[in-house]
Formats: structure tokens, sequence, C-alpha cells
């Protein structure tokens, strides 16, 4: 170490306060740097995130200061508030049905446009073109084509002989509703798919074709093993995701829709900390959200191992 | 994108392929069309109804009154002046700080680093939920609500997902050049600025497409801490004009149009940004 140090000219003498100074040189340069992150992170994120299990615990109105009620807030949510259970389900089942349609109709339709034939541009461009219309927009357009006498949606039915339902109107067809439309804009994580299909090595197909492997074996054998890492993101995003649905929820049915069947998660809680300043009450709702999202990212993490592949 | 397109086809593959793609493509595209369409057609033609057919597509005539109308309603205009002041704070402040951010940790050497950044990947899956009434609370505190300083101020800390896109690409930046640079005695500042800073423009050009996006299609900002029809932004005025006219489908439609228009315009001019910005987030 010593030898090391002396080989190094002019700082024979004091070899290692040459090192701290030029360490703590560069740890000073390197924190102005990321000062504008750090700050953000303490006033935005961290005291945020721990003031709000502080105000999970109390009542608070924004107006007045928060008052300590223990763990009333959560016995409420937990035992008496139906409301909560619904809603809570409600974004469940939506993410129970939407993720997995939207990881099945990305990867099939990214493995439709990844095929080597002509005029393939425009059809990426059309599939991905709904991802980018703004969500307020999207859901205008929603309340509009699902009309249910002069929709697009039941007109377009009604030439195959069938009777659309009223849709948003209705209960259960009002939260396919949501569902449909979080389907339409799969653009976005198709693209991603896209991306994954086109870094697959060439040479594991060829492989694949030496040892007779047909279109459907190299399917399941090639192409699906390796973009799990791929639809593992889209998983995690689509869940996370998901669970925050609200834009959509407040902006096609702000009461919550028929039999509060579209009354997501974060429109309840929207509603409880905006509508009713039930400040505190919301943070617990928060709080539980977050707990919820974090379990089911952990589980969906440890299961990895087991589906995920990462050779290539 | 010339890397694998895919396997050699026979000629029915490639007929089913298409022919797959064309009927996928109705329900994919026909909204959109639809939306126009709606725009362009006078009340009496919307609520006809009847049996859908291809003309009933391409009204005639075309009501373009429809788009005055909408512009007039909402207004259209004073909404877009806003929605365009906080892209325009929302972009320097966020690309900007992002990228200062993303320098130190791409390119030098320093205690804690790969805790902060992990830490900084982890804030990317809190929900915001979670921070949204002390943040409120703060921004009340300090008399900043009804303004939009919490809108914009924020935006100056840097957005992780940005960092972490910036980080990525400075990475693949060759350290040969800097090195120099710091051998002739410059400034960590100066390589960032006059070095690294010109080679990443595509990057910086994706950030700055992808904040214009956000904020443009923000709605629960504007809906938390703009209480002045003034300040609306266009998100927030189309949310607004659904809940007061939303049975006006024509000009509801019109109006939706001129608010997506822009953001398909940047996409078709930008597609080549749009698309790696967003593979660069999945794949790695």
């Amino acid at each position: 170490m010593a030898l090391v140090l002396q080989n190094r000219g002019h700082n024979v003498c004091h070899p290692m306060s040459w090192l701290r100074s030029e360490r703590a040189r560069n740890n000073l340069i390197a924190y102005l740097f990321i000062s504008p992150w750090l700050l953000g992170f303490f006033v935005f994120t961290l005291w945020p995130f721990l003031q709000s299990i502080y105000l999970s615990f109390t009542r608070y109105n924004i107006v007045s200061p928060a008052k300590w009620v223990g763990f009333a807030n959560y016995k409420m949510l937990l035992t008496k508030d139906e409301l909560f259970y619904k809603s809570a389900l409600v974004t469940i089942k939506y993410a129970c049905i939407s993720v997995p349609c939207a990881i099945a109709i990305g990867v099939g339709l990214a493995m439709l446009l990844n095929a080597n034939v002509k005029g393939i541009a425009v059809f990426r461009t059309i599939f991905y073109l709904p991802s980018i219309v703004p969500t307020v927009a999207t859901s205008a357009l929603f309340i509009w084509i699902l009309n249910p006498n002069i929709g697009l949606v039941n007109r377009a039915l009604m030439l195959a002989g069938v009777k659309g339902p009223a849709w948003l109107n209705t209960a259960p067809w009002a939260f396919y509703s949501f569902v449909f439309m979080s389907l339409w804009g799969v653009g976005g994580s198709m693209v991603i798919y896209l991306a994954g299909l086109k870094d697959i090595p060439l040479h594991l197909y060829e492989a694949a074709t030496l040892d007779g492997a047909s279109p459907f074996n190299k399917m399941r054998h090639v192409t699906l093993p390796m973009m799990t890492p791929v639809i593992f993101f889209n998983l995690i995003m689509g869940i996370i995701g998901a669970f925050q649905t609200f834009t959509e929820a407040f902006v096609m049915t702000p009461g919550g829709g028929p039999q509060d069947s579209t009354y997501f998660y974060s429109l309840y809680l929207y509603n409880r900390a905006w509508k009713y300043l039930d400040m505190g009450y919301a943070s617990a709702m928060a709080w539980v959200l977050f707990l919820v999202i974090v379990v089911l990212t952990a589980i969906v993490f440890r299961s990895q191992k087991k589906w995920v592949h990462y050779g290539g | 994108m010339t890397s694998n397109s895919g396997p050699k086809l026979s000629r029915q593959a490639k007929v089913g392929i298409y022919l797959a793609l064309v009927l996928l493509s109705i329900p994919a595209i026909l909204p959109l069309l639809w939306m126009v369409s709606t725009s362009l057609k006078t009340n009496e033609q919307i609520f006809a109804g009847g049996d859908l057919t291809v003309t009933s597509l391409f009204p005639k005539p075309l009501h373009a009154q429809n788009y005055p109308d909408a512009i007039n309603n909402m207004p259209f205009l004073l909404y877009l002046r806003n929605t365009l002041l906080l892209c325009m704070f929302g972009i320097i402040g966020t690309v900007c700080s992002s990228a200062i951010v993303a320098y130190a940790f791409a390119k030098i050497k320093f205690d804690g680093k790969s805790l902060l950044f992990g830490l900084m990947i982890a804030t990317m899956a809190l929900p915001g939920q979670v921070t949204m009434i002390p943040i409120f609370g703060l921004f009340r505190a300090l008399g900043w609500y009804g303004t939009y300083l919490p809108l914009i101020v924020p935006a100056f800390t840097g957005s992780a997902y940005f960092i972490f896109l910036l980080t990525q690409f400075f990475k693949t930046l060759p350290d040969e050049m800097a090195e120099a640079c710091r051998v002739d005695g410059a400034s960590e500042w100066r390589i960032f600025t006059q070095i690294v800073i010109p080679l990443s423009k595509p990057a910086l050009a994706t950030c700055a497409l992808f904040k214009f996006i956000g904020t443009w299609n923000d709605f629960l900002g504007p809906l938390i801490y703009v209480n002045d029809p003034a300040k609306y932004t266009l998100a927030y005025g189309l949310q607004q004009f659904v809940s007061h006219y939303g049975g006006y489908y024509s000009q509801l439609m019109a109006a939706s149009t001129i608010f997506t228009l822009p953001i398909i315009i940047l996409f078709f001019f930008g597609q080549k940004t749009f698309i790696q910005g967003i593979a660069t987030t999945g794949g790695k």
C-alpha cells in the first residue's frame, strides 16, 4: 500500500492527506451537483412521507391544527367504513383484470408488429396513438362513444345485431368501461415490448431453427422467456399505476358510478381529503394504499426467481 | 431498429398478419376518427343516431363552427396560455436540475452515491397520494395556494424519472474527454456545460418532450392548487367542460380534438425521441 502511494511522485510526504482532500473535494462538488434533488427529496418526499404517518393518527382539516386521535382513523377505516372496502375492491378487481389483459394484448401486438412485412410503421403508429391522448380527452371521448343510444360502440354492436348495454350508467358495465379504456391505451407498454423483442439475439432463433423448432415452439421457448424481464417491468409499473387510477374516474364518474361500482380508491381518498376536508382520515387511507402496493410489489419481486429469465 | 426484424415469413403468414393488424387497427383508430368526425357535425347529425355507416364517419356538410364555439365557451386561449406558461417553467426547471443532478450520479465518484441513487429510484414507486396532503399543507402555509408556485417550484428540484434517464445516458458518454479536461484543470461545472450538455441534446430533448406532455396532461395538480377559473389549465378546463356541458358532444369533441392535436403533432415530429425515451426506461 505504502509503496504504491509513494510512487505517486509529489505526494510522497502526505499520501493519505492528499487522498483525503481529493476525495473531500469530489464529495463537496458532487453534493453541490445533487443538491437540487436532495433538497426536493427532503422537502417534497421524506418530510411529507413522515408527516403523513403522523397525520394518519390525527383529525386534521388543514385549517386548524391536527388533533391526535390514536388509531381512530384506522379503526374506523377497517371496521365501519363500507365505502373503503367497496373502493378497495373496485381497485383490486381493476388491477387484477386490466394489468394481465394489458400485458397479454401488449405482448401480442408487439409480436405482430415485429413481423418483417411492408407498411408495419403505419400500424405501429396506429396502435401507439391512443396511448398519447391526454387522459382527460380520452375520458371525454369515452363518455361520448359509450353513450347508450347514439354512441359509437353501441351503434357498432347494433350492426352485429347486439343491443349494447348502457355502459357508464349500469353496474357491471361501468366498471368494464374503465377496463376497456385502459386497454385502448396499451400502446405505451407495447412500444417497450417491441424494443424488448428487437433486443432478442437472432442467433437464438437460428439455433432453434437448426433444432427443428416450429414457429410456435420458438415463441414458447425463445421469445417469451427472453421477454420476461420486460414483462416483469411492465407488471410492476402496471400494478402501481392501476392502484392509483384517478383522473379517468374523476372525469367519467365523479360520484363513483352506478352503485359505487367505479368508485376507485384514489377517487374516494380525494373526496375524503378535499370534499370533506377529512385529511387525517385520507392520510390513513393513503398509508393503507402504500402498504398494499409495497406488499404486492414485494410479492411480485420475490416471484421473479420462478419466472423471470435474466440470461440474454 | 435494424437489429432483429423477426424471422422470414411465408406468404400465408404475411397475409394472416396483415389481416390481424387491419382488424385490430379498427378499435384502436376508430374512436379517434370518431372524435374528429363528431367535432364536425351539427347536433341534428349527432342525435340522428341510426345505423352506423361509412358515411356517418364523414359528415356532410362539415360543421366547423363547433371549433370557434368551443374555443369561446371554454375559454380555450386563456387556458392555453396558462398551460404553456406552466409547461415552459416546468421544462426549464426540471430539465436543468435533472441534468445537473444526473451529471454527478454518472460522472463523479462520491461517498454514498449508490445509496442515494437507489433512494432516488425508490421514490419513483412512492404513490403521490401519500405525500400530497402534507405537501398541500406546506404550500398552503406558505401562502402559495391558488398560485402556480406549487405546480412550478417542485420542478426545480429535478424529477427522479428524468434524473434516471439522463444518468443512464451520461454514462454512455466516453470518460476520456472529461478526464483530459480535468487534467487541464477544468472544473466539473465546465465539463458539464461545455462537453456533456452539447453531447446530450437528444436525451435532453426526450426529457423536455416528456415534461411538456406530463404538464399538458396534468389534471390532479391544477385540480388541487388552482381555485380561480382564470388560472385553469386546458386539462382542468376540459374536465370542467365535461361536467358543465357534457351533453354538447360536438363542442366537447372539438375541444378534445384541439386539446389532443398538439400532442399528436409533437409525436409525429419527434417520433424517434419519443420511442427511444420510452424504450430506454423500460428496457434497462
